[in-house]
This record gives structure tokens, sequence and C-alpha cells, in this order.
């Protein structure tokens, strides 16, 4: 997730990484990770460099473009995977429409990665 | 070809998405979407979103999805019943090549993938759901996706730092990003293959910026290992 400051929108968290911020702290479906109480920064604003030290998520500074990047968690289950729920995936078509696999719910789904190159 | 699949399994529950992992975003899918006239949904992900969520290493890889919305089995090789490539390979004379392609259709040809097993099984799960045995459970689904430790999610970083500043027109600055995601995970072909393709477009072989092409890399893996076997 590129980021410019080390704070991030919740809802922007989620919908990149599908690391929900609860009253229970940071969860991915079924998996919670507690955050201390500052994490939050208030205006749904929250602490990157805390978030990225509980969910084991590198920061990586790219200091002349003035940028970060946070990677995926690394160290709760040791795979890319945290957990087999879907998290919210919504990618665009040709057109620019936009299509959340989270509505295909219902139907088996085989999902297809390919590439041009 | 997916359509082909599609129009067989549609009937009997199955949706088939397909997502373009281009850093190039519509510009390099289009004319690969619009000759297949998939109707299927055929999304772009040029963030390589998938490769970050799901572990996305290589392609074309297939996530299987439950009616819930839970995978039944990780990302891993996915083949439509029939390699169009390996099918193309096999119908080219060798030796009409110039040697470097040559020496890369050879390698080619070395790779091992089960495409009618993978349709196989992919039918099977379809008419069998939860019984099938190549549906997994949600523990073995986790255990079986690409390993994670700090390197990997940091290439992840570095990858992604890398489109970013490519996407706006940095190229030269978004190379040291490229080369260290590949440094840091070497088995990720996805990261290493759309950076050659970004400085050198429709060309795998040696690029004269990165150490790394797609003949010598698969020669030291050995092309047999390119991708891993199917199992239940």
């Amino acid at each position: 997730m590129i980021l410019t400051e080390l704070s991030v929108d919740a809802a922007d968290l989620e919908r990149r990484t599908g690391w929900a911020i609860k009253p229970e702290g940071a969860c991915k479906a079924e998996v919670c990770v507690p955050l201390p109480p500052h994490t939050d920064l208030g205006r749904s604003e929250v602490d990157v460099g805390v978030l990225a030290e509980r969910l084991t998520m590198p920061l990586v500074h790219d200091e002349e473009a003035g940028l970060w990047a946070m990677g995926p968690e690394s160290g709760i289950t040791g795979r890319s995977l945290t957990t087999a729920r879907l998290p919210e995936i919504a990618l665009p078509d040709l057109d620019g429409n936009e299509l959340s696999l989270s509505s295909l719910r219902g139907q088996k789904v085989l999902l297809v990665a390919w590439a041009s190159w | 070809m997916w359509q082909e699949v599609r129009h067989e399994l549609h009937p009997k529950g199955l949706e088939i998405v397909t997502v373009a992992l281009d850093t190039g975003g519509p510009d390099a899918a289009r004319p690969w979407i619009e000759a297949a006239r998939p109707e299927h949904p055929s999304l772009l992900d040029p963030a390589h979103v998938l490769d970050e969520l799901l572990g996305v290493v290589n392609v074309p890889n297939g996530a299987w999805i439950d009616e819930d919305g839970v995978l039944v089995r990780p990302v891993e090789p996915a083949f439509p019943g029939r390699s169009p490539a390996t099918d193309i390979f096999a119908k080219v004379d060798i030796d009409s090549l110039p040697p470097e392609m040559a020496e890369m259709l050879a390698e080619a040809r070395k790779i091992k993938a089960d495409p009618a097993a993978y349709r196989a099984a992919l039918v099977d799960w379809v008419e069998r759901g939860a019984d099938s045995p190549w549906a997994l459970g949600p523990d073995e689904v986790v255990g079986r996706s690409s390993p994670r430790g700090m390197d990997e999610a940091r290439a992840a970083a570095e990858f992604e730092l890398g489109q970013h500043l490519h996407r706006q027109g940095r190229s030269d600055a978004a190379i040291p990003h490229f080369k260290e995601a590949h440094r840091l995970q070497p088995d990720n072909w996805t990261y290493r293959r759309e950076a050659w393709n970004l400085v050198s477009p429709g060309n795998q072989g040696p690029n004269g910026v990165y150490d790394s092409c797609w003949i010598e890399d698969i020669k030291a893996i050995g092309a047999e290992n390119y991708y891993p076997a199917l199992r239940q």
C-alpha cells in the first residue's frame, strides 16, 4: 500500500489489504490482532508504524520520492494467506466498470490470473 | 480457452473470472481480451493486488472459491484443459528459428504441466463440491499458499513502489525497487517477468537493465520446476 505519510485511513486500509480496524484490533476475517489504544489517531486515521509492527508488515521508504510502501503481513501464518476467507477484491474491467468478487457469492468461482507478458 | 471451460461448467454453477496482471493496465491487456471475447468477467489488476492478497508468483495461476467466498484451493498453476502455449510450441520447427529463439523454445518444451488433470479436478469440484477430494479445508488452503516471511513481504512493498513510480513516468527510479524485489523473492516470476517487460516490451530475453532474463533463470532452476505439480 503506497503512503505519503505514516498514517492511513481505516477504510483505505481495509480496501487495499483486507485488514479492518475494529474494537478488538486489526481483523482479517476470523483473525484479529490486538492493537494498543493509541493506534487509532482519530478521524478514522490509523498509526502505520504501530500497525506495521503488530501485523509484521514491512515499511519501505523512498526518500527521494517521498513515499512509503507498506507490504503485506508476514509473520502471522508465515504464508501469503492469513485466512482462507477471500478478502474483498474489487477490480475494473476494460471499460472501467468495477466488479466485487463478493457479488458472485452463491456460485463457485475459478479466479484465474494471467498476463500479457 | 477458458471460454470453453465456462460453457461447460457455468450451467453447473461455476463462474470464471480472469484477471490480467499487467502494470500497463487496459492498453496491455486489451488486445488479448478483445481477441478472446470472454462472456465471463475479465478484469484488470495493474497494481498486482492479487500477488499480495493471494500469493500469486507466476501465471497462469488459479484459485478456487466456494459459494460462501471461502478459498478451497489457493493459487496454483491453472490451465483450461490444454495449454495454448504448449500447443503452439509443439508445432514450431525449432530448426527454423534464430539460435536465441530456439534455445527459449527448447526450454519451454521442457516445462511440465498437466492441463487435462487440472480440468478434470475442476470438473470434479464443480460437480461434487466439498465432497471432492480436490476441495481443501481452510487450514490446508492457508498452509499450501506461497510462503511469506519478511523478505517476501518486503519484496511486495518494493515491487509496489517500483510500479507506482513507473506509472508516474519515473521508470529509472522504479528499477532499483524492482531489482530489490527480485533479490528478496527470487522465485517470484511475476515480479521478474513484469519488470523485464516494462524495459523491453514483448521480450523476456536479456535486456541490459536487469541481470536476469527468462532463459537464464529457467535454466538455473530447471524448466521442469517452473510450475509446481498439481497435487490433491
